[in-house]
């Protein structure tokens, strides 16, 4: 087992997770609840990393986020340190991949609960705040958590993206799944069995908790 | 059978002249076209009929805030909530209205009782409890308190939705098709507990319905409302024996002659 790999990939992950949940909040309540010119065009762009070659979509982010691009110049200015093959690097392409499995859970959550019930509280004299967390928030929680587990989940399985963004730096970018790849490629399969099994497992508890919590909330609204 | 028509008409100019009341003027022509004019002084029940997609909702929905209208203007009791030319727009948080929703939009997470406290907001909270119990056991549901809505039949929901439309003491109460959801025997005796709170409510009440016989049985005035147009207003007596146009016995499916 590759422990600082893991421990690499935990620490982005829950980077990540915190970073995208305010996002996910906030695009997926506007994406539920208004309608604007463009939208479509917004959810499009939203879910691309889901169908986008993580090659495609980790080149992308390298050019964005190079020493060449005014982001990483800007960067660079800032820091005195590169973007791209750094861990603040891998976190925006983290961030950026994610979006779809942070904002898509969430935005049929908030959309599950439905106009009416946000109007009945406006009308009852609930603040837009007060109507968030006692009616919105309670009942789009299921959304909530499998927007958190699955973009937890995600990010510590990605493979693509990450080495095209953040090379395979041990201790700075290489993730488990890089690593996997590493043992392979050095014929460590005992090594890359293990740390295999691990991330098998978390995603299939992460897929359980997502469905059962959902299951729950089905019984709940009756 | 003219002097009941006479009598609410004269009530209505009186109070129009008072500000009492609930005064809706709206006109716009896209995307959903509304042309409105209506007065609804305290304690009358005016019934808004017409077929579904005629802006019923709509009308509702501006009259509590929730839809905004490009022009018209809504007074309650000479306080304006809608002014498009002095551009006056009160949030509904901010109007006093009881809305009984179609579907009734209760909070399906929380208890009868807490629905009901969830428009008392207002008030200190230690007092919520009491007064949310009171309203349940004023529509009968004081033993259901602690139900959820998905443990209530159809009739005691809406109960629970007019309880919690009632808890604001609302300056008008607004009732969308509030009986659709039921079956005939239910229907039958909500509407009876309707007639009944009437009688106590000194406010205007508004009835979205399609159902004529409802609209003749429990409304003073009625609005006969097509592609967003008020076509006819009158007692629903009057209205039902002299349509003003074809097209208005047409929408209350009248033979002519």
């Amino acid at each position: 087992m590759d422990w600082p790999a893991l421990i690499l990939s935990l620490k982005l992950a829950g980077a990540t997770t915190l970073v995208l949940l305010p996002v996910g909040v906030i695009l997926g309540r506007l994406l539920a609840f208004h309608a604007f010119r463009g939208k479509r065009w917004v959810e499009a762009a939203i879910t691309l990393p889901l169908v986008l070659p993580p090659t495609v979509l980790g080149y992308y982010l390298l050019i964005a986020l190079g020493v060449a691009s005014p982001i990483g110049q800007a960067w660079q200015a800032l820091t005195g340190q590169t973007l791209v093959f750094s861990f603040s690097g891998l976190l925006i392409a983290s961030v950026v991949f994610n979006l779809p499995f942070a904002i898509q859970p969430l935005q049929r959550a908030f959309e599950g609960v439905g106009q009416d019930l946000r109007h009945a509280a406006w009308v009852g004299g609930l603040s837009p705040l007060a109507t968030f967390r006692k009616v919105e928030l309670p009942l789009a929680w299921p959304g909530l958590l499998s927007a958190l587990v699955l973009t937890f989940t995600h990010t510590l399985g990605e493979f693509g993206v990450v080495l095209m963004v953040g090379g395979a730096i041990p201790g700075e970018t290489r993730t488990i799944a890089i690593s996997i790849y590493d043992r392979v490629q050095a014929f460590d399969t005992a090594a890359a069995g293990i740390m295999s099994a691990f991330l098998l497992l978390s995603a299939f508890l992460a897929i359980a908790v997502v469905y059962g919590v959902g299951a729950r909330a089905v019984r709940l609204r009756g | 059978m003219g002097s009941a028509p006479e009598r609410f008409a004269c009530v209505a100019e009186i109070a129009e002249t008072l500000g009492a009341g609930l005064r809706v003027r709206l006109a716009q022509a896209g995307p959903i076209p509304l042309d409105v004019d209506l007065a609804c002084p305290p304690g009358q029940l005016h019934a808004i009929v017409g077929p579904s997609g005629a802006g019923k909702t709509t009308l509702l929905k501006a009259i509590a805030g929730l839809y905004r209208p490009q022009a018209g203007q809504i007074t309650s009791d000479g306080m304006v909530w809608f002014d498009s030319a002095a551009g006056t727009w009160l949030a509904p948080q901010a109007r006093r209205v009881g809305l009984v929703f179609q579907a009734y939009a209760l909070f399906p997470h929380m208890s009868a009782q807490a629905n009901v406290e969830t428009s008392l907001a207002a008030q200190p909270r230690a007092a919520r409890a009491a007064r949310a119990l009171a309203l349940l056991t004023q529509v009968g549901l004081a033993d259901k308190a602690h139900r959820r809505p998905a443990d209530l039949s159809g009739g005691e929901q809406q109960r629970v939705a007019l309880a919690r439309a009632l808890a604001r003491s609302p300056d008008v109460l607004l009732l969308d098709e509030p009986f659709a959801a039921v079956d005939r025997r239910t229907r039958r005796r909500l509407q009876q507990d309707l007639a009944t709170l009437r009688e106590s409510l000194k406010i205007p009440i508004l009835l979205v319905t399609h159902d004529l016989d409802e609209a003749c049985a429990l409304a003073d005035q009625m609005s006969v409302l097509h592609e967003g147009r008020v076509l006819q207003t009158g007692a629903p007596d009057q209205v039902m024996a002299r349509p003003a146009s074809p097209l208005v016995a047409e929408l209350l499916d009248l033979n002519p002659g």
